[in-house]
């Protein structure tokens, strides 16, 4: 039986699940959900006006605000753009270090998620577990680079911070320890009969839908889909160093937590192999003082998905435009797409699924018309916007 | 304070209450435009490494049953009203604690223009814990500051014992 009106559950912005904002209206037919929205840009700061403004130099300190999580990859993606237009290739040494930072940075990623998504799942024993098992790679990254969060390891045309013979072994000491968890982790997640009732068979996503709605990273690979940057593409040391591609078919929730986990023990065998390798040289390559006209394009995977930069300079000391295109706005398409027809229960863990980060995804668009020259006020925008938003519901 | 607490019984419930908030707050958290940095530390703070729990303090998701707000990053124009309707749902007494640089002066977003400023200049904000982001250490200090503020007192030998701790056992 079919009620005639529609009920809508409205989650967010502020929400005990997700430590971000994020508005979410699900329509539900008693307990299913019949369709869902998701409104962002609550974390909209305008970050890519306000790096026209700033220089190089200032730029790649704003872009790893862009997002806490994975700030490394946001700095690697600009300053590989901006050595590209320049001319200037990072020494191997260097290149080696932002790949070994990268991949310290995806297992405290991919700990964090395995959490989060565990902790709405209700299986709080396992969040705290995993976020204890976190500190491991987060001491080892602040003795490398000297913060927990936002390392600021890039510099343009090279890096700052150089491994050491001590700082090798404790890396190589917590791979280890880090290894015998994560093993714990992947027998917990595939065996623990509770925790495979909230994850077998939910919100399921096929390959042909993965393609057809652009997702990336670890979503899309858990969906069958062989796509990482780092394979395709690869850039800083990942050519030397070649990453093993993990996908599973399955395309489901348990698909989404056994890719990301099998993902970490990729970047434990990844970390090591760099450390033995490690190539001997300089830290930093030459930077030209003036960036040449031109523009240029670079990607590098981010513990997300792939992350795209745009940067286009005009020979100045500030670049003209950047444009960046993170994983998680990517994914959204698909997550509203598959939380159709489940449980209400099972929408935190689909939303968490994907890994979303909020202060990725703000970023606005301005759409152009041939004859409509309008500008709005704030007020009016707002205005705009709620009464858009009641005309679509 | 009004007349009315003059009384005898009066000043024993309020003694009461401020001993039982001091000892269990309850904190919301919200994020009006941070880059995740601060809100993951603030969940690492209370997970088992550096356990905030220990203090009484329980992260909820109702701003109706909260005592603290914790805000991270600057506010952004779309977020400012959804920042002080969450205040407004606050019950009194409410406390707020900004965490992070952008929080206090809007940091390294400072002039871009969807910022409103830091959270200053939308609440009234009791504790600024600063750093980018601050350490867990940092969170809990600001937060003891804060509780021990409430009781009207410095520290106690207890707490500034389990500080010390924790801070040997990062050391370590």
């Amino acid at each position: 039986m079919t009620s005639e009106r529609k009920f809508i559950v409205p989650i967010g912005p502020q929400h005990p699940a997700l430590k971000e904002p994020g508005h979410f209206e699900f329509t539900v037919d008693g307990e299913i959900v019949t369709d869902a929205s998701v409104r962002l840009g609550y974390v909209h700061r305008g970050i890519e006006k306000g790096a026209e403004e700033r220089s190089y130099i200032q730029d790649l300190y704003l872009f790893e605000r862009i997002c806490g999580i994975c700030s490394h990859v946001h700095a690697t993606a600009f300053a590989l753009g901006v050595e590209r237009l320049a001319g200037v290739e990072a020494p191997l040494r260097a290149q080696a270090i932002r790949s070994l930072v990268a991949e310290m940075e995806r297992i405290h990623s991919h700990m964090l998620w395995l959490g989060v998504a565990a902790h709405e799942g209700g299986f709080d024993t396992l969040f705290m577990y995993s976020w204890r098992d976190r500190e491991i790679v987060m001491d080892l990254l602040e003795a490398f680079t000297g913060n927990r969060v936002n390392y600021s390891v890039n510099l343009l045309g090279g890096v700052k911070c150089d491994v050491n013979e001590s700082l090798r072994d404790q890396i190589l000491r917590g791979m280890d320890q880090l290894e015998k968890r994560i093993q714990h982790y992947l027998n917990v997640v595939t065996t623990d009969r509770t925790f495979l009732a909230r994850t077998e068979g939910v919100g399921r996503m096929t390959r042909e839908q993965a393609d057809l709605f652009g997702a990336v990273g670890p979503t899309a690979r858990a969906s069958g889909v062989p796509r990482d940057v780092r394979v395709d593409a690869p850039y800083a040391y990942y050519s030397t160093v070649p990453v093993r591609l993990i996908t599973d078919e399955r395309g489901d929730l348990l698909a989404r937590f056994v890719v990301r986990i099998n993902e970490l023990f990729e970047a434990i065998r990844v970390i090591r192999e760099i450390l033995d390798h490690l190539p001997e040289g300089e830290l930093t390559a030459r930077m030209p003082r003036r960036i040449p006209a031109g523009e240029t394009i670079s990607r590098v995977e981010a513990p997300r998905g792939e992350l795209f930069y745009f940067v286009k300079s005009n020979g100045g000391e500030k670049p003209e435009r950047v444009k960046v295109r993170t994983p998680s706005l990517c994914n959204w398409g698909s997550v509203m797409q598959v939380a159709v027809g489940h449980k209400l229960a099972d929408m935190p863990m689909i939303l968490a699924g994907i890994d979303p980060c909020f202060s990725c995804n703000d970023r606005m668009v301005q759409l152009k018309r041939k004859d409509s020259q309008q500008w709005m006020s704030w007020e009016d925008l707002r205005q705009y916007g709620i009464e858009y938003y009641k005309k679509v519901l | 304070m009004e007349q009315s607490l003059r009384s005898p019984w009066q000043e024993i419930l309020e003694k009461v209450r401020v001993w039982a908030r001091v000892n269990s707050p309850w904190a919301i958290h919200y994020n009006s435009g941070s880059c995740n940095g601060c809100d993951i530390e603030i969940v690492a703070t209370l997970t088992p490494r550096y356990d905030l729990e220990r203090f009484g303090v329980k992260l909820e998701g109702s701003p109706r049953h909260a005592d603290v707000l914790i805000c991270t990053g600057p506010v952004t124009r779309q977020s400012r009203d959804r920042l002080l309707r969450i205040y407004h749902q606050m019950p009194e007494p409410k406390f707020v604690v900004a965490v992070g640089s952008c929080g206090l002066s809007g940091g390294v977003f400072h002039g871009l223009y969807n910022i409103a400023g830091g959270i200053d200049e939308v609440l009234p904000v009791d504790v600024f814990i600063p750093g980018c982001p601050p350490r867990p250490e940092a969170i809990i200090y600001g937060l003891v500051q804060l509780l021990e503020g409430l009781r009207g007192r410095e520290p106690s030998p207890e707490v500034k014992k389990m500080l010390q701790k924790t801070a040997k056992e990062e050391r370590q």
